[in-house]
């Protein structure tokens, strides 16, 4: 029977993640999930809890590079990953200021949120799923109904949502 | 909506994942943790110790051969989606895998994990039956293959005992002459289907229907496989009559009532699925099959 190294059946970890570009490290009960651990431990509230149990899609985050939901991974299981919530999407200017992704422009453009409860689930995924496709091509309906499908608003009722998608779609390629 | 308190254990090999799982007969595996963390959420579930295989090495690979698609415990639903060589040897992975959850839930949850969890409304534990699929399964005993009619007893139980890792699933290549499809009804894209219909049609040379095989998902409490055969045998593919098999199905399923649908709703359902799915993979099977 080989040995099992205590250090690894802790009830409390320290976790080393880069979050928005930003080594971070937090020590954290190895039953907390990442969206807790992110908001209460990291202070990163831009991501929302809502459901708690991964229906919803308001807590999405991106782990390397890919979106999941936050409420569904223990914050102990990201060590050593890259983590992009919410605020990693607007990007520094040369003034010190920041610049919206075109996500985010897009849902103020197209008016895509009305409480924002659920927003940054929908920014989170939609930026990742338009940056993972071929720009160049113009977007389908069936494309925008697979990106929007796995988050719940309460709301809007999806049509200035789609409408955002097409548009940031539409910004992305024009600056190819 | 907090997990109760649990140990955790991160192993860095099966034999050290298996040591732990010895050591603890309340410990439960991790892997993608999709339907595990909704669980423990909920507190529906409450292990003692969570073993986490997401670091353990060598499990996260996709196998394919001619005989069929071998799929480690750590493939994400995602990465089989995404698979053209796997796709090509058996057509179900990449069409049942397309109706699993949403994307983000299917950027982390595992197939193997899905089958392992054993729930009748799961797309690939329907998809393992009607490939005639198997599991490997580690134990401290040693390794074996446990074939799909002796894994699944009940709904999200297997007959595995609690110290057993699955490390890998294996899904057998679609025959000769043969053609799959695969679809369901849900209330929402991704949700949990109300019904869930995969088929598969074989021809023999002349173009006739030989063998006609279905599987439902959310229809019983452990996948089966239905043989349709008999309601279109003989028959030139051109000219079947698939509504008749979809008839015949309805008499063979034996549906639940829940708050999503009622029981005679299910077999409605069936009957449309399946002359629905036929006729799709009764083309992809002519096509495979010289004229």
């Amino acid at each position: 029977m080989t040995s099992v190294d205590a250090s690894r059946t802790d009830s409390e970890r320290t976790v080393r993640v880069t979050v928005n570009g930003v080594p971070r490290e937090a020590t954290v009960p190895v039953r907390r999930v990442l969206a807790d651990a992110l908001r209460d431990d990291l202070g990163l509230t831009g991501t929302h809890v809502g459901c708690a149990h991964g229906v919803c899609g308001s807590c999405t985050v991106l782990v390397d590079g890919d979106p999941v939901r936050s409420c569904l991974v223990l914050a102990v299981q990201v060590d050593g990953a890259e983590v992009t919530t919410v605020e990693g999407l607007a990007r520094e200017d040369h003034q010190g200021g920041q610049v919206l992704h075109p996500v985010q422009e897009a849902f103020r453009e197209c008016h895509a949120l009305q409480c924002g409860f659920c927003t940054p689930g929908f920014l989170v995924t939609i930026a990742a799923g338009l940056e993972a496709r071929d720009r160049s091509a113009e977007i389908t309906e069936e494309e925008v109904d697979e990106l929007v499908g796995g988050n719940l608003c309460r709301c809007t009722g999806y049509a200035n949502i789609k409408k955002a998608v097409r548009h940031a779609a539409a910004t992305m390629r024009d600056a190819q | 909506m907090k997990p109760a308190p649990f140990r955790y254990a991160d192993p860095r090999s099966l034999e050290e994942a298996l040591d732990v799982l010895a050591a603890d007969p309340g410990a439960k595996v991790l892997a993608g943790g999709q339907s595990l963390l909704p669980l423990l959420a909920m507190r529906l579930a409450a292990p003692a110790t969570l073993v986490d295989v997401n670091r353990v090495p060598g499990l996260d690979a996709v196998e394919v051969t001619g005989d069929g698609v071998r799929v480690g415990a750590l493939v994400r639903h995602a990465q089989l989606l995404r698979h053209d060589a796997a796709a090509r040897v058996q057509p179900l992975l990449a069409r049942a895998t397309a109706n699993v959850a949403h994307p983000a839930i299917r950027n982390r949850g595992t197939t193997v994990g899905s089958i392992a969890h054993a729930d009748p409304s799961g797309e690939m534990t329907s998809v393992l039956a009607l490939t005639g699929g198997s599991v490997t399964v580690t134990t401290a005993a040693g390794r074996e293959t446990v074939g799909w009619q002796d894994l699944f007893v009940g709904p999200l139980e297997t007959s595995l005992s609690g110290g057993a890792v699955v490390v890998d699933a294996f899904f057998p290549a679609l025959p000769e002459r043969s053609g799959t499809a695969f679809a369901e009804i849900a209330r929402r894209k991704g949700d949990y289907a109300v019904c869930g219909a995969g088929v598969v049609v074989t021809l023999d040379a002349d173009r006739r229907v030989s063998a006609v095989r279905a599987s439902y998902i959310s229809v019983g409490l452990v996948p089966e496989v239905h043989d349709l055969t008999e309601a279109v045998a003989g028959k030139p593919v051109d000219s079947a009559d698939w509504a008749a098999a979809g008839a015949l199905a309805r008499t063979l399923v034996d549906p639940d009532s829940d708050i999503h649908a009622s029981a005679d709703y299910r077999r409605l359902l069936v009957g449309v699925l399946t002359e629905r799915t036929l006729a799709d993979a009764a083309r992809e099977a002519a096509e495979r099959t010289a004229a």
